[in-house]
């Protein structure tokens, strides 16, 4: 794992933009930049990175940059990696360019599942990054299918009858390997060594490569800005998020958590879940609790772990 | 329908044998769909990135050959939608890579976000339309319904009469679409089936020729690494307007650069093309003007009309975006009588896309002739030369009595 005091100082990620303190996203895209190796060109779908880094005149990006829609991210880099593949093959261009696309969860998840599925079908060489902070902030908080059950979203309001979301997390890591790709991984701010050698990884990769990574949003979270990173860690300490890559469809867990911390640790210091500390909410907080045991035990099984007692 | 062959004999000048300046020309049978396949191969294009829809299919199945067999070296991009397809064509094109692509109807339609991309970020991406209808009923024939409802995406939109003028105008277009005046994507229209599927003999040019016409794009701007660029920004309402307004400008200049590019095609091919074309216009009183294939079964009766000493005319767009204004309205001023007869209705307006265009430039002639909208063939129903010539005997009405009974008029259809 790359060590903090190994990475380039060049910052491509400029100070200036407009993000919230404490963004998840954007602590997540500065880090990605870290891992880039050479020429590369990124591509943004709509969201919360694309609107408030690059408000003209101004932009936060010291490498090319394209945005075009919401939900084609994933399409726009086939179309850059085709054309710098055919520029460098008819000698119009003499460099090779890394292509990353870069896609909030409801750009990913929902709205550009279908591009990103096309896209990894037809294994282009390049990199989707997926910056998950887990529902439509830009919009101002509405629930996407990375929305975890319980969360209350603008859309999945906390009721009076309905506790917050329904249904679960949708597993993209899950689909994106299904594709058979070279290499998908999760990944968190709060564990900056590991995301940027996945990133590095996935670059490196021929062919397509997706990297899933958990970005804390203290907005639409309701959390304090000065938490992010401590989220981040929680989720990943808890079993929420467990941080794993695919390798040729092998799994292999990355960071090994001993014994689980309860889920409500990482619950209570955020918002939009505080109804479910609500005493005839008991049942549902046990419900998550038993759901992500039941999710962290059968990671550690795809991984080859044995699973530990949690809780 | 069409045009005969001798028609085009009319202007290819003949190859005249050694000594002459003029090259003999290839002559091959190709529908709509093979001759802009053709094109695009000839056209040494970078990326092509496509989805297949009825009647566009065969156009991506040609072109995925030549890729196939190594006969054009260019990345076929064979994406999951038409959504996609528009996209990875924005991607590709702001590489500064030549950009090509083709679709139809409901394909058109879930491109139509991603058309504004392609303008707005000035991608001078050219592609084949093989007009067909919208559902509901779902109708896989032609009419124009699907260009006309992406009508104000911003894309320079050329309608073509038959395949020899597909492929023609397709390696025209390129060269308009590319110019750094201009550097906006533009539509070849071509009617489904009509001129799609039909095969028709057409005269091609060289691979030379067409690489001396169209030469490597030079783009006015690119994203590459070596000098970061950020494409799509945000622009709030102090800078959106302005773009807009430039968006605008460069649509203005494609007159200009049209007529450069199609006079120099001109001295390559020996075909001459402009922004309209006219039949027997010079003394006619009432004429029909239209897009596409119609032209060819309006010009037939109308040739039959003037042997019976009736002064009716054609007038036939190919370019339909930007709107050809000036050149139009000395053409159709002094009509008595104007029919318009276009393929797609604009449900609840006053006339259809087209004629309300028609309308709104006649106001500004004084001596304006009456005009009167007539849409007709939709989903594919045959506009036979039975419906043109009713519409030249109401034309003839409209005429004699200065009076429209109807604004707007449904042909061919069961009432």
């Amino acid at each position: 794992m790359v060590a903090l005091k190994d990475l380039k100082m060049e910052e491509l990620y400029a100070p200036g933009h407009r993000l919230c303190a404490g963004c998840g996203p954007s602590i997540s895209m500065r880090m990605m930049m870290k891992a880039f190796r050479g020429p590369t060109v990124v591509t943004n779908a709509t969201g919360c990175v694309e609107v408030s880094t690059t408000i003209y005149p101004y932009t936060a990006w010291r490498v090319p940059w394209v945005h075009t829609l919401f939900e084609n991210a994933a399409a726009t880099a086939s179309g850059l990696e085709a054309a710098y593949k055919v520029l460098l093959r008819k000698g119009v261009r003499n460099t090779k360019v890394d292509v990353i696309a870069v896609g909030g969860d409801g750009g990913t998840f929902d709205i550009g599942l279908q591009a990103l599925s096309g896209a990894l079908e037809r294994g282009h060489d390049f990199v989707y990054v997926c910056y998950d902070n887990e529902a439509y902030m830009n919009t101002g908080i509405q629930r996407s299918s990375a929305t975890p059950r319980g969360a209350a979203t603008t859309t999945s309001p906390a009721g009076s009858v309905i506790p917050g979301k329904r249904g679960r997390k949708k597993n993209l890591t899950a689909i994106c390997a299904a594709h058979d790709i070279e290499y998908v991984a999760t990944a968190s701010i709060g564990f900056p060594g590991d995301y940027i050698d996945k990133v590095r990884k996935a670059i490196e990769v021929e062919g397509a490569a997706v990297v899933h990574v958990f970005a804390p949003c203290p907005l639409g979270w309701r959390s304090n800005p000065a938490d992010s990173i401590k989220l981040a860690k929680l989720a990943v300490q808890t079993g929420v998020f467990p941080l794993y890559e695919i390798i040729k469809g092998k799994y292999k867990l990355n960071i090994k958590v001993g014994k689980c911390i309860p889920v409500s640790e990482y619950l209570k210091l955020q918002g939009r879940f505080r109804h479910l500390f609500k005493p005839e909410l008991k049942s549902e907080l046990d419900a998550i609790q038993e759901q992500v045991t039941e999710d962290w035990n059968r990671t550690l099984d795809l991984c080859g772990e044995k699973p530990k007692v949690t809780g | 329908m069409y045009r005969r062959r001798e028609e085009y004999n009319e202007v290819i000048i003949p190859y005249q044998g050694e000594g002459s300046t003029v090259r003999p020309q290839e002559l091959a049978g190709m529908s709509g769909n093979e001759a802009v396949a053709y094109a695009t191969k000839q056209a040494n294009v970078d990326v092509v990135a496509a989805y297949p829809i009825t009647p566009q299919t065969i156009m991506v199945e040609r072109f995925s050959e030549y890729v196939a067999n190594g006969e054009v070296d260019a990345e076929f991009v064979c994406v999951e939608s038409e959504h996609s397809a528009m996209s990875a064509s924005v991607g590709a094109s702001l590489t500064g890579a030549r950009v090509m692509t083709s679709t139809a109807s409901q394909g058109l339609a879930l491109m139509h976000e991603v058309m504004y991309l392609a303008s707005g970020l000035r991608c001078p991406i050219v592609m084949m339309v093989a007009n067909r209808a919208l559902s509901a009923p779902i109708n896989i024939h032609g009419d124009h319904s699907d260009m006309m409802g992406s009508r104000d995406c911003g894309w320079i939109q050329i309608y073509v009469e038959n395949p020899q003028e597909a492929y023609d105008w397709t390696l025209q277009a390129l060269k308009i679409a590319e110019d750094p005046e201009v550097s906006l994507p533009a539509t070849v229209n071509i009617d489904g089936f009509t001129v799609s599927h039909a095969m028709e003999d057409l005269n091609l040019l060289s691979d030379d020729q067409v690489s001396g016409f169209l030469p490597r794009r030079k783009p006015v701007y690119k994203v590459e690494p070596e000098k970061p660029l950020t494409v799509g920004a945000l622009a709030m309402p102090d800078y959106y307007y302005e773009v807009k307004r430039q968006q605008e400008e460069a649509m203005r200049q494609v007159p200009h650069v049209l007529n450069k590019v199609t006079k120099e095609y001109e001295t390559v091919s020996h075909r001459k093309y402009g922004m309209i074309e006219t039949f027997e216009m010079d003394d006619a009183e009432i004429a029909i003007l239209c897009l596409g294939s119609t032209a060819g079964t309006a010009r037939t009766v109308a040739r039959q009309l003037r042997e019976k000493g009736r002064k009716v005319g054609v007038v036939k767009l190919w370019l339909y975006r930007p709107f050809p204004q000036e050149e139009l309205i000395s053409v159709i001023c002094n009509l008595k009588a104007l029919a318009v007869v276009e393929r797609a209705i604009s449900f609840g307006a006053p006339y259809g896309a087209l004629c309300s265009d028609v309308a709104s430039i006649l106001q500004d002639c004084e001596g304006r002739p009456k005009i009167f909208d007539v849409v007709c063939g939709l989903g594919g129903r045959d506009i036979s030369p039975e419906d043109i010539r009713r519409v030249f005997d109401e034309a003839d009405q409209v005429a004699k009595t200065g009076i429209v009974r109807d604004r707007l008029k449904f042909i061919g259809v069961r009432e």
